[in-house]
C-alpha cells in the first residue's frame, strides 16, 4: 500500500494545487513532497523485514491480462527516494521565486513526480508504458509555458522523439504479449519468455531506441542540449535528476531481463555508442560558453558511462551504476540549483560574462566547488565510489573500451574546474559586483545536497546494499 | 434490429415534426428520438444469444453488431447535444437535416448487420445518399454545391463499382449471402477475384482510403461545418463496419485472401503515409481534420486486414475513440469564427474549458495514454502484429503516429503557448456541461476499455 502511496500523495496534491491560490501550491508541493519523502523511507523501512507488503496488485483490463501491479525492489526503493528527494530539493530552493500562474506550474510540477513514480514501480509492461508517457506530458506542457525564448520548437522536438522511441517500444512489447501463452504483460511472464536469438535481435532495437532517447545515449542526444537550456531551471532538474535515470532503469529493469540475448548480441555496439557520447559530449562541453549547455553536455557524458557499465554485465560494474543512477541525481539537481541562483540574480548564463562571484558570495562558491567536485568524481564525494565500480566493470569486460572511457574523466576535470574558475573567481565586473550571497531557502537545498555527497562519499554501503539484490537479479539473465 | 426500425422511424416522424413544431424546438425532437432509439438498440441485448439470429438470411443480429450501433447512435447523441443547435444556422429546412441524419443511421445499423450483399449494397446507399444532400445543404454557397456535386459524381461511380463487383461475386459464387460465398477455395476463379477487388475498391473509396480519397478534402471543406463532423466520424466509421464484416465473413480464408490482403495492406500504407504527410500542410484546422481522418482511416483499415478477435475489438473501440473526439473538435470549431491555427491562438487564456476539453480531444487522436485513442491505436496494431508478416506496416504507422503529433499539438500549441484574442460565440451551460461529459467519456474510456469491449 506504501508504493500506491507514493504516487497518490503527489498526484492528488497535484491535482489540488490547480484549485489554488497565491502562495497554496508552494505550499501545498513542500508538504507534499515532504510526505512523500516520509514515505518512501518508510517503505525503505518495510523492504528489508516484509517486502510483500510493499506490492500491490489489482485487476485492471481482464480482457488484455493486463494488471494494475506495483510493486519495489531494491532499484525501484532507490529510485523512487531519490524522485521524492529530488522534488523535495527543487521546491525548497525555488520557494523565494514566483511564477506566473503558480497553481498551474506546482499542479503540473506534482503530476510529473506521480508519473515518475509510476514508471518506477510498475511490474505490468502495459502499466509501465503508460506511466512512461504520462510522465512526459506535464514536462511537456511546463518547459513550452515556463521555458525560454526558443521554448515551443524546443520542447515539440523532445516530445516528438521520445515519444517515436515510446511507439517502438509500444511494438515491442505488443509483439512480446502476442508470443506470451500466459496472455499477460506481467514481469515474470516477461522475462520466463525466452524467445529465439533472431527474434530477440530485432525486438532488441525497439526497446533499445525508445530507452536510449530517454537517457540520452549518442546518436540519440540531439534533443537534450536544446531542452535543457531553454526548459524553466526546476524542470531541467527535473529532467536531467530523473528523467534520464527512466531510460538507464527501462535497461535494467526490461531490456537485460527480457531479451537477454538480444542484448547480449549488441553489446559492443551499446557500448561503443555510449564511450563515443562521453568522448563526444565531454569534448563539446569544453568549448561552451552557456552554463546551462555546458552541463547538459556534462550530463551525456556521465549516463554515457552508466549506460556503458549496465551492457559490461559485471557485478561492479552494476552495482556501480545503480548507485551512480541516485548521486548522479543529487549532484547534478545541487548543480542547477546553483545556476538557477546565478541565473535570477544576474540573468546572464554565458559564463564569459560573469567572474569574480566568490568574493561577494563565499558561501555560493563553496558550495558549487564542492558539489563540481563530487561530479567529477573525486574522492571522498559520492561520485567516486560509483564512477570507479563502473570503471572497474567495464575494465573486466574490455580494458580498451575502459581505457577510451577512462578519458571522460580527465575531460570532466578540465571543463568543470574551467567553469568553475569562469565562473567564480578571477575578477568581479561590473554586474557580478551587486552579487549577494545565498538566501535561507537556497542554502537549506544546497546543505541537503552537500550533506548526502559526503556521507555516501565516505559511507556508501546503505545504497548499495539496498540495490544490492536488483544486481543479483539482473546478473542471472 | 431495433437500431435499424427505431431509426428509420424517427428520420419518417421528424420529417412530418418539421411540419407543424417551431424551428428551435426541432432540436429537442431529434435528441429524444435518439434517445429512444439508443435505448431501444442497448435492449435487445441481454435476449440476443452469443451466436446471434439471423432473419429471412438477410440481417444477421449480434451481440457485436449492437454494441456498434450503440457507438454509433450514442456518438450521434454527442453530436446532436453538443452541435445540434447549429443545425439552425446552415438553413431553413432543420427538420430534414436530423431526418437526414437519421436515415443514415439506419443505413449504419443495416451495415453492421448485413449478411447479404443486397444488403450490403442496401446499406451503402443508404448512407451515402443523405450526405449528397447534407453536403449540399447551404444552398447559396458556392462551395457546399460544388462539395455536393463532386461528392454525388464520384459516389454514384464507386456504388456502380461496388455493383459490379457484387455482380462478378455472384457470377462467381452463385449466391448472395456472405457467409457461403465459398471463395477461398484451394483456387480463385478470376471472376471471383475481380468481383472482390472491385468491392474493396469500393469500398475504400466510401472509407476514404487513398488512392480512393480525392473527393474528400474538398467534400469535408465545402460542406456545412456541422455536416462534415457527422459526415468524418460516424459515417466513417459505418463504412468501416461494413467492410470488416464483408471481408472477415466473405472473403475469409483461403487463396482469396491472401490476395486482397496485400492489396489492403499496399492501400493502407499509402492512406497512413499520404494522410500523415498532407495533414501537416494544412492552414485551415478544418481541412487538417479532413486529412487527420484520411489518416485515422490508415489505422481502422488495419482492423480490416488483420483477421482475428483483436481487430473486432479494435474497430469498435476505434470508431468511439475517433467518433467521440472528432465530434467534440469539430463542435469547439464551429464555436470559432476564424478556422485556420491562428484562430486557436490565446484560447486557453479565453476560455480554459474549451482549450481542455480540445486538448484532451487531440490526445485521444494523437494516442496518447489514459484517453480512448491510446487503447484504440493498441488493439488494431496489436491485430497486425499477431496477424504476422505486417510488421513493416506496423512499423510504419508508428513512424507516421509521430508525424501526426506535428499538427495535433500545432492546435495546443496555438491555445495554450501562443497569444492572441480569438473570436468566440458564446457558449451556454448546456455546451459546457456537454463537453465535461465528452472529456470524460473519453477518458474512462482511455482508463477502462473493459467497460466496451466487456459487452462484446
Amino acid at each position: 500500500m506504501l508504493t500506491v502511496l507514493l504516487i497518490l500523495i503527489p498526484f492528488i496534491a497535484g491535482l489540488i494545487a490547480f484549485g489554488l491560490k497565491g502562495s497554496g501550491p508552494k505550499a501545498l508541493a513542500v508538504i507534499s513532497s515532504l510526505a512523500t519523502v516520509a514515505t518512501a523511507i518508510g517503505a525503505w523501512c518495510r523492504l528489508g523485514s516484509a517486502p510483500d507488503s510493499l506490492s500491490f496488485t489489482a485487476n485492471w483490463i481482464p480482457q488484455l491480462g493486463s494488471q494494475f501491479r506495483v510493486g519495489l525492489d531494491g532499484m525501484g526503493m532507490m529510485l523512487c527516494l531519490l524522485t521524492a528527494i529530488a522534488f523535495l530539493l527543487v521546491f525548497i530552493s525555488i520557494y523565494n521565486r514566483n511564477y506566473e500562474s503558480s497553481n498551474s506550474f506546482y499542479g503540473l510540477m506534482l503530476l510529473s513526480q506521480a508519473g515518475l513514480t509510476g514508471v518506477f514501480t510498475a511490474y505490468d509492461a502495459l502499466q509501465f508504458y503508460i506511466f512512461w508517457e504520462l510522465a512526459l506530458i506535464p514536462v511537456y506542457f511546463l518547459c513550452s509555458l515556463w521555458g525560454g525564448d526558443k521554448r515551443i520548437a524546443v520542447t515539440f522536438k523532445f516530445f516528438v522523439y521520445t515519444f517515436l522511441g515510446s511507439l517502438l517500444m509500444l511494438v515491442g512489447i505488443i509483439y512480446l504479449y502476442t508470443q506470451n501463452p500466459d496472455h499477460s504483460f506481467s514481469w515474470e511472464s516477461f522475462t520466463n519468455l525466452h524467445l529465439g536469438a533472431d527474434q530477440q535481435n530485432w525486438l532488441f532495437w525497439l526497446f533499445f531506441v525508445a530507452f536510449a532517447i530517454k537517457m540520452p545515449v549518442f546518436p540519440f542526444h540531439t534533443w537534450q542540449p536544446d531542452t535543457y537550456e531553454q526548459s524553466p531551471t526546476p524542470v531541467t532538474m527535473i529532467l536531467s535528476g530523473i528523467m534520464v535515470k527512466m531510460g538507464v532503469f527501462g535497461v535494467i529493469r526490461w531490456l537485460v531481463p527480457v531479451l537477454p540475448e538480444g542484448a547480449h548480441m549488441w553489446t559492443d555496439v551499446a557500448i561503443v555508442l555510449s564511450i563515443i557520447g562521453i568522448i563526444y559530449a565531454s569534448c563539446i562541453a569544453m568549448v561552451q560558453s552557456d552554463l546551462k549547455r555546458l552541463i547538459a553536455y556534462s550530463s551525456i557524458a556521465h549516463i554515457g558511462l552508466m549506460s556503458a557499465a549496465i551492457f559490461s554485465h559485471t557485478e561492479q560494474g552494476m552495482q556501480g551504476v545503480l548507485l551512480q543512477m541516485f548521486n548522479h541525481g543529487i549532484n547534478i539537481i545541487g548543480l542547477w540549483i546553483i545556476v538557477e541562483i546565478i541565473q535570477q540574480r544576474f540573468h546572464i548564463k554565458n559564463m564569459d560574462e560573469l567572474g569574480g562571484i566568490a568574493q561577494k558570495a563565499p558561501r555560493m562558491a563553496i558550495f558549487l566547488v564542492i558539489i563540481s567536485l563530487a561530479n567529477i568524481g573525486l574522492p571522498l564525494t559520492n561520485g567516486f565510489v560509483g564512477e570507479f565500480l563502473m570503471f572497474s566493470g567495464l575494465f573486466q569486460y574490455n580494458h580498451w573500451f575502459m581505457a577510451v572511457a577512462g578519458l571522460g574523466i580527465i575531460l570532466a576535470a578540465v571543463y568543470t574546474l574551467n567553469m568553475i574558475q569562469k565562473v567564480m573567481f578571477g575578477n568581479a565586473n561590473a554586474l557580478t559586483e551587486t552579487a549577494t550571497d545565498l538566501q535561507p531557502s537556497e542554502m537549506l537545498a544546497l546543505s541537503l545536497v552537500v550533506a548526502i555527497i559526503l556521507v555516501l562519499g565516505v559511507y556508501p554501503k546503505p545504497i548499495l546494499d539496498l540495490v544490492s539484490n536488483t544486481t543479483a537479479v539482473v546478473l542471472k539473465f | 434490429m431495433n437500431a435499424l426500425i427505431s431509426t428509420a422511424l424517427s428520420g419518417v416522424v421528424l420529417m412530418f415534426v418539421g411540419l407543424f413544431a417551431r424551428k428551435q424546438t426541432i432540436k429537442f425532437f431529434a435528441i429524444a428520438a435518439i434517445i429512444i432509439a439508443f435505448i431501444a438498440n442497448l435492449a435487445q441485448y441481454p435476449s440476443v444469444e452469443l451466436g446471434g439470429y439471423t432473419m429471412y438470411g438477410m440481417i444477421e443480429v449480434t451481440k457485436f453488431s449492437i454494441i456498434f450501433n450503440a457507438v454509433a447512435i450514442g456518438s450521434t447523441l454527442l453530436y446532436f447535444l453538443l452541435s445540434g443547435s447549429e443545425f439552425e444556422k446552415v438553413g431553413d429546412h432543420v427538420a430534414d437535416y436530423f431526418a437526414l441524419v437519421f436515415f443514415i443511421l439506419a443505413g449504419i445499423s443495416l451495415a453492421a448487420t448485413f449478411s447479404n450483399l443486397l444488403m450490403l449494397f442496401l446499406a451503402i446507399e443508404i448512407m451515402s445518399i443523405p450526405q449528397y444532400i447534407l453536403a449540399g445543404s447551404d444552398k447559396k454557397n458556392l462551395k457546399s454545391n460544388e462539395a455536393a456535386l463532386k461528392y454525388f459524381l464520384m459516389g454514384c461511380f464507386s456504388t456502380g463499382v461496388l455493383l459490379m463487383g457484387i455482380t462478378l461475386i455472384y457470377g462467381s459464387a452463385g449466391t448472395f449471402e456472405i457467409a457461403s460465398l465459398g471463395l477461398g477455395a484451394e483456387n480463385v476463379s478470376p471472376l471471383a477475384l475481380c468481383g472482390t477487388i472491385l468491392v474493396a475498391f469500393a469500398l475504400a473509396f466510401k472509407v476514404s482510403a487513398v488512392p480512393f480519397h480525392f473527393w474528400t478534402p474538398d467534400v469535408y471543406d465545402g460542406s456545412p461545418t456541422v455536416f462534415t463532423s457527422f459526415m468524418a466520424t460516424v459515417v466513417k466509421a459505418g463504412g468501416f463496419i461494413a467492410f470488416v464484416r464483408l471481408f472477415h465473413v466473405g472473403f475469409a480464408g483461403g487463396e482469396i485472401s491472401s490476395h486482397w490482403m496485400l492489396l489492403l495492406s499496399i492501400i493502407t500504407a499509402l492512406t497512413l503515409v499520404l494522410g500523415n504527410f498532407t495533414a501537416v500542410f494544412q492552414q485551415s484546422v478544418k481541412r487538417m481534420l479532413a486529412y487527420s481522418s484520411i489518416a485515422q482511416a490508415g489505422f481502422m483499415m488495419f482492423a480490416v486486414i488483420a483477421m482475428n478477435l483483436a481487430a473486432a475489438q479494435g474497430i469498435v473501440l476505434y470508431a468511439a475513440a475517433y467518433s467521440i473526439a472528432t465530434i467534440g473538435i469539430f463542435a469547439v470549431l464551429l464555436r470559432l469564427k476564424d478556422y485556420t491555427f491562428e484562430g486557436f491562438n490565446g484560447l486557453a487564456k479565453k476560455e480554459p474549458l474549451l482549450a481542455f476539453a480540445v486538448t484532451v480531444f487531440l490526445f485521444s487522436l494523437a494516442g496518447i495514454p489514459v484517453t480512448a485513442g491510446f487503447f484504440a491505436k493498441y488493439f488494431v496494431l496489436a491485430a497486425a502484429i499477431q496477424q504476422g508478416h505486417l510488421l513493416w506496416l506496423v512499423i510504419l504507422a508508428v513512424l507516421c503516429a509521430a508525424i501526426s503529433v506535428y499538427y495535433y499539438f500545432r492546435v495546443i500549441m496555438a491555445m495554450y503557448f501562443k497569444q492572441g484574442d480569438p473570436q468566440v460565440e458564446p457558449v451556454s451551460g448546456g455546451f459546457k456541461a456537454g463537453l465535461i461529459l465528452t472529456v470524460i467519456l473519453v477518458l474512462a474510456l482511455g482508463l477502462f476499455p473493459n467497460l466496451l469491449l466487456g459487452c462484446l
